[in-house]
């Protein structure tokens, strides 16, 4: 076990613990970036959606894992970011400016549903949020003149400083965007967690009440919270439907908010480590099936049989055995075995050991 | 004339969504937890009868096949508490949420394979019958439906309100620990309470396959009932009934009255509009917490 | 000079009147303790004052301000803080997290700078971090400073709970029963602690407390209130002589 002797402030506010730690970021990240030089195209652009979907893991766990809202209704806020993006591309507006244009305009959307979402609590949001993740499928149907109603959107390459930057065409370019994105919202997120207002949102998750109490507005809280979610969210979208190339009423359906929720829950809510570690699970989980079919049907004389619904059958079954045996997620599962090589001999199994309480409501009848 | 065939058909449908509703009440009633696999209960409870009494299955008869499968499905609801949702006790109730999503998409997969994807029908000895009352033209299947709906919820609403056991039921979810005290067998109640749930999960998915065709997506279904209880306001078994029909008697109307499109998009506008104005149904249970 | 005034307040819940026509006034650097059996509404003062209920008529000023014009998370910004009867601390963070949370009324930054972590954020996570483990360092929470609350025993999180409370640097420290549940020592730890934060951060304290020891070890004056009304107002002794205060508690002498 490293311990670090603290002298001065700075070492607790600064997101990593030493040097080491540091290090071992930075070359995560530059074999990550040199991804496109020992990647072929396939796995290439795995990675690319595998990044997509990290950004939107981040912006729910924003909302869900810090600030303790379910929402069951992000899918809606991935539609709204593709399509504005793709409008505002349409309408002439270069992508550097379209792009984080169409994150904001997310946010604020994310705002106005915010505002009649505030009085509601715990699963009575994610009823709210999920209703609203079936209505956008019929909204994007009916504002058909923005959104192509069921035809559809083709989304070509878009162009950066004279590049073109397209999935297909430039897998390489295409990535290289993604985790940029990808990097500068882990940032922002590790920037936020350590300032006033990361802080703001775990209180009003762990207890309402102590928060009112230190001061802290709820509902301008669960507002902010909802904006920077929703634009996050709102840019994984654009993503998506760069990477896509189409899309349509259906692409973005509630069991892409379902999927998104359970990607996090499968990471770890409340950290950031759970986004990554949940979208590689999500990423990879049809690649590694589809393998498995293989060597499986191989087994059995031969022949490959399509299983309809086995993947999200499979998916359902991980997640249960994780709400189960590791509420905590990968990322606590990971805390867990690296606490018990520090501590080696030493690691009691109570060490994690989460507080139950008895459940006692409010309702009256 | 035509308003009222609609009505009827609104209504039987209506009763469907109803039944659905209340199995997710009676659970949340007791324990709290919203079980998100209602729906899919349903499909199974459904899946479970045509397995056992059509004759390209089993080909029991189906009078005989009726209470084989009410028993299985609250055995099976039995087990769900006993082997999986139990193991959360104390846990919060998202965690409870997610894994009964993720139940369902089990569920749904499990029926896939034994069944197939082809949507079936219910052989039953009301098929086909028709019964005359005034101008107005009903199927049996339809009656059947309204009738023993409005039976089950009575029977229900009673039993929760009026029996020991069922007031006990009610103690164990408001606060556990004080339940404890009181000496209430609190788990077994719960286990009890979801085998209840899947029993009303058996009876809607019977009704369900006796009036049109189901396939393992059906369990979806579970969404619209999942708003018609919270338009009743979760925690109320008639509000519940009110609210499954409230939702299926828009919907038909909705499709004549309204221009497509936006039919469709009916009861999730009504849900959005009781939750933000009355956020806890239409009967409010909930009051601000204690310090 | 008076810090705290409370004025003809009363509160019904529908037909029962919770607090009836109570009148007091904490005066500027006293420790005032309220007193009482259960169900007399001294928790519910604490709640009026936190602008967790409305009350039906009366007024209470804090410092010259009218508390009932402010939303409840207004009152910690004029500098009140208090802690819970049930412990409320934010459990899936660490102690020193939570006590971060309690410089929030502080802070001067905005969303950008934070997001981009400016020298303003920087500058002040340090201030807030200066005041923080001076706290830690006055309460002696050294050992649990990178602990989840979680895993906390019950006597540390109310110590946890007094220096998030005293994290937000405030005028008024309102203690809900500060030594229910704590053992012998630590309720002797509490009480040298309160007067402590009396003495040497000038802080001044109202707290409802059942430990009639520690009420006449570390106050200056007592609130004995039954069934929402005031019973009998003095220093610790005159109240516990009291004879309706006697009576309350122990019923009727006949």
């Amino acid at each position: 076990m490293r311990i670090v002797f603290k002298t001065n402030y700075m070492q607790d506010i600064r997101p990593w613990k030493d040097r080491y730690q540091l290090c071992l970021y930075l070359i995560l990240l530059a074999v990550v970036a040199a991804a496109p030089w020992w990647l072929d195209a396939f796995y290439l652009g795995e990675l690319t959606n595998v990044l997509i979907w990290t950004i939107a893991g981040l912006g729910l766990m924003i909302l869900t894992g810090h600030t303790g809202q379910v929402s069951l209704g992000h899918a809606a806020f991935l539609a709204f970011g593709c399509y504005a993006n793709v409008a505002l591309i349409e309408a002439g507006v270069p992508f550097l400016v379209a792009f984080p244009l169409a994150g904001i305009l997310t946010g604020i959307a994310g705002v106005t549903v915010a505002i009649p979402a505030l009085r509601l609590h715990g699963i009575y949001l994610a009823i709210f949020t999920m209703a609203l993740s079936i209505l956008m499928d019929d909204i994007i149907v009916l504002s058909e003149p923005i959104t192509g109603g069921v035809a559809g959107k083709y989304v070509g390459g878009v162009e950066i400083f004279g590049h073109l930057v397209d999935r297909w065409g430039t897998p390489d370019l295409f990535f290289w965007l993604v985790l940029t994105v990808t990097v500068l919202v882990t940032l922002g997120y590790i920037n936020l967690l350590r300032a006033p207002l990361g802080r703001s949102f775990i209180a009003v998750r762990d207890s309402e009440v102590s928060a009112q109490a230190m001061g802290i507005d709820i509902a301008r809280t669960k507002m902010i919270s909802f904006a920077l979610s929703c634009a996050v969210t709102g840019w994984a979208g654009a993503l998506m439907g760069l990477f896509a190339g189409a899309f349509n009423n259906e692409t973005f359906s509630v069991l892409i908010s379902i999927q998104l929720l359970m990607m996090i829950v499968i990471g770890g809510l409340g950290s950031i480590h759970g986004a990554f570690l949940g979208a590689i699970v999500i990423g990879f989980l049809p690649q590694f099936l589809s393998i498995s079919k293989e060597y499986v049907g191989a087994l059995f004389g031969g022949n490959t049989v399509a299983i309809p619904g086995l993947e999200f059958g499979i998916f359902g079954m991980i997640l249960i055995a994780f709400i189960l045996f590791e509420p905590m997620g990968l990322y606590g599962r990971w805390l867990k075995i690296r606490t018990w090589f520090e501590l080696f001999p030493f690691y009691r199994k109570d060490m994690f050991k989460r507080q139950k309480s008895y459940l006692k409501t409010e309702r009256l009848r | 004339m035509d308003n009222a065939q609609l009505l009827i058909s609104g209504l039987a449908n209506g009763c469907v969504y109803g039944l659905i509703a209340l199995g997710f009440v009676l659970i949340y009633k007791a324990t709290e937890a919203v079980n998100f696999a209602q729906g899919d209960f349903m499909m199974l409870g459904a899946f479970v009868t045509i397995g056992l009494t059509n004759t390209e299955y089993m080909g029991l008869p189906f009078w005989l096949a009726l209470p084989i499968s009410l028993g299985i499905m609250g055995a099976l609801g039995y087990l769900l508490d006993r082997l999986i949702i139990r193991r959360l006790f104390g846990e919060s109730q998202t965690a409870v949420v997610i894994l009964t999503i993720a139940l369902g998409f089990v569920i749904r997969f499990v029926a896939g394979l034994i069944w197939g994807h082809e949507p079936q029908t219910l052989q039953n000895p009301l098929a086909g019958k028709e019964v005359r009352f005034g101008g107005l033209v009903l199927g049996m299947e339809d009656v059947a439906v309204i009738v023993v709906t409005i039976l089950l919820t009575g029977a229900l609403y009673v039993f929760f309100s009026r029996t020991k056991l069922g007031l006990a039921m009610q103690g164990a979810s408001q606060n556990q620990l004080a339940a404890y005290y009181m000496g209430i067998p609190v788990k077994r109640v719960q286990g009890f309470i979801w085998a209840l749930a899947g029993i009303v999960a058996g009876i809607a998915g019977i009704l369900f396959a006796a009036k049109g065709a189901v396939d393992p997506t059906t369990g979806l279904l579970g969404i619209k009932a999942f708003a018609a209880a919270v338009i009743g306001g979760f925690g109320s078994l008639p509000g519940a009934l009110a609210g499954g029909l409230i939702v299926g008697v828009i919907e038909p109307f909705a499709s004549r009255y309204i221009a497509a499109g936006y039919s469709q998009v009916a009861p999730y506008a009504l849900l959005l509009a009781v939750l933000i104005f009355r956020p806890n149904g239409l009967f409010s249970q909930v009051r601000v917490k204690k310090v | 000079m008076s810090l705290l005034e409370f004025e003809n307040v009363t509160l019904k819940f529908g037909g029962l009147t919770a607090v009836d026509n109570l009148s007091f006034e904490v005066l500027e650097g006293e420790v005032f303790a309220i007193v009482g059996p259960n169900g007399a509404g001294k928790s519910t003062v604490f709640n009026l004052i936190s602008r967790f209920y409305e009350p039906y008529a009366g007024s209470i000023r804090f410092d010259s301000h009218d508390l009932l014009r402010v939303k409840p998370s207004g009152v910690a910004t004029f500098g009140v803080a208090r802690t819970f009867q049930n412990i409320e601390l934010f459990e899936h963070a660490t102690v020193l997290q939570n006590l971060l949370v309690g410089r929030h009324r502080h802070r001067q930054t905005n969303l950008l700078s934070e997001l981009l972590f400016l020298p303003s954020a920087r500058r002040q996570e340090i201030e807030n971090r200066e005041k923080v483990e001076e706290i830690i360092d006055f309460l002696d929470l050294q050992a649990y400073r990178d602990k989840m609350i979680a895993g906390l025993p019950y006597g540390v999180r109310k110590v946890v709970e007094v220096a998030r409370a005293l994290a937000t640097d405030p005028k008024l420290l309102l203690l809900d029963e500060p030594a229910s549940g704590l053992s012998v020592e630590e309720t002797s730890d509490m009480r040298w602690w309160i007067d402590d934060i009396r003495r040497q951060m000038g802080i001044t304290v109202l707290m409802v407390e059942h430990d009639m020891g520690l009420v006449s070890g570390v106050s200056d004056r007592v609130l004995a209130m039954a069934d929402g009304a005031e019973l009998a107002l003095g220093s610790p002794a005159q109240v516990q002589a009291h004879p309706a205060v006697i009576e309350a508690y122990l019923g009727k002498v006949s």
